[in-house]
Order: C-alpha cells, then structure tokens, then sequence
C-alpha cells in the first residue's frame, strides 16, 4: 500500500504517517499557518491545533451523538425495530456497568460512560481504516489547494494522539475533583488527601502517596489508551512497508486481533470512568 | 506527538459531547426502556392474574355443575315420589269409585231383583187370584176375601 509513497525512504514514511495535520502559530513569524514540516509544527509548541485529530474526533462524535439521537426519539416501548434494538443492547450493557460499579447518585455518569465507551470505540476503530486510504486522499485533497503531497500530513486514528486522550482524561479528572468536594465537601476532600492512609503522624507522606495516586488516575488512563492505539497503529505501518501482495497475510490477522484492541481499551477506559467517580462520590469508606 | 491547544480542544469536544448525551439521548432511550419494562411487569401480573381467575372460575364452575346435578337429582327424586304418590291416589281414587259403582250396581240389582220378585208376586197372587176365583167363583165373595188375599199375596 506504498503506492505513492515510493520516493519516500521507509524512515521516512513511517514519520510522515505519524505527524498530525498541524495548524499553529509560527513562532518566528507569528503567523497562523500549516506546519509543513515535523520540526515546524514541534516548533509551534503550545500554541496549535492537530486539524486531523480534532476533525476526525468531531466527525465521529457527531456520527454518535446523531445516530444515538434519532434512534431515541423514535424509541417507542413497544416491540423495537433493529436499529433500536442495537442501541438497547449498547444502553443495557453501559447500565448495567454503571450500576455494578457506581454506589452513588449522579445521573451524569451513565451518559458519561456512554459517551466515552462509544466515542472512544469510534475513534479506535479508525485504526482498521488501511493505513494509507485517508491520509492518501487529504494528500490528494491538499494537492488539489496546491500544496506539496509530501508536506500534507494526516494522521487519522484520534487515540493515537495523546492529545486525545489526556483531553479526555483531564475532563474525567477535573469530574473527579469537582465531585470529590461536592460529595465529601472541601474539608473531606483533604482529609482524606492528608490523613489517609497512615493518619496524622504521617501528613506529608499521606499527602505525597494520595496525591501519586489522585494524579496517576487520569496520567495512566491517558496514556493506557494512547500506548495500545499507537502500538497498533505503529504495527499496522510496518506491515504496510512490506511488498503489497505479502501485506494481507499479516494485516488481516493484526486487523482482527485490534479489533479486540480496539474494544477492550474503550471498554476499560469507560470501566476506569465508572470506578473513578464512584471514589469520588464515597463518603467515609474507612 | 506535540502536547498543544488540541488537548484543550478535545477536552471541550469530550464536555459537549457529554452534555448532549445526557441531556438528549440517555433520558428518552431509558425512558422507553423502562416504560417497555412497566409494562411487561404489569402485562405478567395480569397473565397471572388471569390464570388464578379463570382457575377460580373454573371451580365456581365445577362446584356449580355439581350443585345442580344434586338439584336435578333431587327434582327427580321428589317428582318419582310424587308420581309414586299420585299413582296411589289414583288407584284409592279408582278402588272407590269401583267400591262406590259397585255398591252402586248391587243397589240396583236388589232394587230390581226387588221390583221383579214384587212383580213376579203380583204376577202370581194375580193368577193365583184368577185360579181361586175360576175355582171359587162362587164360593168366595172376592170383596169378602179380598183383605185376606192381599195379606196373602204380601207373605209370597
């Protein structure tokens, strides 16, 4: 599937499929523009956007939210229909995740769960996508506007961006405090930062370990799902570096088993979601 | 793999997203999951409810069949009695009428054999009389003996 992409020694190609679409603020000329190269975009620092990461993730999520909104306001309660039946199916399985692992009140958490198992699956799912389709088509796109193929990048899975996942785990995390002081109120809250678990003798240590450990939660669901979905991704560009009529034999097999991949990660990071916020809503567990 | 404004970004996209889905679609979808489980609840309640009826039913049945055939023997028993009663009525009624025809007849049959034997001894102090005066007819004064023959003809 290197077709295209001759010239382009395999070092080459594989740094090119990992660059993302970048659009910043150059820091030399302060100019908002494209990044052409890796090194300009990195040179961008803070101050850009990855435009693939960000369309393709707004693509899927709207793809969710549009088919899971028409199918629930044509539910009726009466015998379903086959679309409605599937997203049921989706809506019992996220329930029941829900009430297995969350103690408390909060309604927001099943849609959470919801939104993050299935947009999270979306965007894994772009992995199975053959490598070079899309980024193959924004090139020709961006050849159309007159730019060089090979300074159009495009990097289509979402997750494998950790700005993708660290967004959404920040959100989580920014859940987990917001709820922590509403539940346990401010004082709770660090309490149980600070006396937790060895009591008061141990204050700084208490702090240093509930700290790690507040800290870690939204760092390793991030990076959890960053790590896998990169991996793979990484896997399928080397497979696509081989000679195309050998490809198959080994695409197809890494395909179905990412297809695993692709759904035990969202179904953990989801799981993690449910977990975090039932701790958050406890109340004097010890 | 540059840290920048798109976490920012992904991270408003992941709140919207979630927004919507809480506000839009999680409510409408479970609410029509639960009202299909109402009434499915409420569907096997009345399924059951059904049953013990028709089963309550059934015996009210049951216990009414047998009441009425314990009726309806109970009619038979009384009309076979009656009719047994009525039949011997009857042949009283019968055992009279032919006591009282009877009687009746044999009344008659003394009146008659009466009125014959009265006539036959009429008929017979007549020719007796008719004897005795072709004999006596001029001997006896039948004015004379007539008390005598009429006491006569009374002891025949």
């Amino acid at each position: 599937m290197a077709t295209g992409n001759e010239l382009i020694a395999s070092g080459d190609y594989i740094k090119h499929h990992l660059q993302n679409l970048t659009y910043g603020q150059n820091p030399d000329t302060g100019v908002w523009e494209l990044a052409h190269t890796a090194q300009e975009a990195k040179d961008m620092g803070f101050m850009a956007f990855h435009l693939d990461t960000l369309g393709v993730s707004f693509v899927l999520g709207v793809f969710f939210l549009l088919f899971f909104y028409r199918i629930g306001k044509k539910m009726t309660a009466d015998t379903p229909s086959g679309a409605q039946n599937f997203i049921e199916s989706i809506i019992e399985f996220i329930d029941e995740n829900v009430r297995g692992s969350f103690n408390g009140k909060n309604p927001m958490v099943a849609p959470l769960a919801l939104t993050t198992f299935i947009w999270i699956i979306l965007m894994n799912t772009m992995d199975l996508v053959p490598v070079d389709w899309l980024p193959y088509l924004a090139q020709q796109v961006g050849v159309f506007f007159g730019a060089d193929p090979h300074h159009v990048f495009f990097k289509v899975v979402p997750t494998t961006d950790p700005n993708a996942t660290f967004g959404m785990s920040i959100g989580i995390f920014f859940l987990i405090l917001y709820y922590s002081i509403k539940e346990k109120g401010a004082g709770g809250f660090a309490g149980e930062l600070l006396f937790h678990p060895f009591g008061k003798m141990m204050l700084p240590f208490n702090l240093f370990l509930e700290g790690v450990n507040l800290i870690a939660k939204p760092v390793s669901l991030a990076l959890r799902l960053f790590g896998n979905m990169y991996a793979g991704e990484m896997i399928f560009i080397l497979i696509a570096l081989l000679p195309f009529w050998i490809q198959w034999s080994l695409s197809l097999p890494w395909a179905i088993f990412h297809i695993l991949i692709v759904l035990l990660q969202a179904f953990i990071f989801m799981t993690l979601v449910i977990v975090y916020m039932d701790m958050a809503h406890q109340k004097d567990e010890h | 793999m540059n840290i920048n404004l798109t976490m920012i970004g992904q991270l408003i996209m992941f709140a919207m997203f979630t927004w919507f889905c809480m506000k839009f679609i999680w409510p409408p979808i479970v609410a029509a999951m639960d009202e299909r489980k109402k009434r499915i609840e409420s569907g096997l309640i009345a399924a059951e409810r059904g049953l013990s009826e028709h089963k309550e039913a059934q015996q009210k049945a049951q216990e009414m069949i047998n009441q009425s055939k314990d009726q309806a023997a109970e009619i038979i028993a009384n009309a076979g009695r009656q009719a047994s009663t009525m039949v011997e009525d009857a042949k009283d009624v019968a055992s009279q009428e032919a006591d009282r025809i009877k009687t009746h007849a044999q009344v008659e049959i003394e009146q008659e054999a009466n009125r014959a034997r009265n006539e036959l001894k009429d008929q017979v102090s007549d020719l007796v009389m008719q004897g005795v005066n072709s004999v006596l007819a001029k001997e006896v004064d039948a004015k004379v003996h007539k008390d005598m023959l009429g006491k006569l003809s009374q002891t025949l």
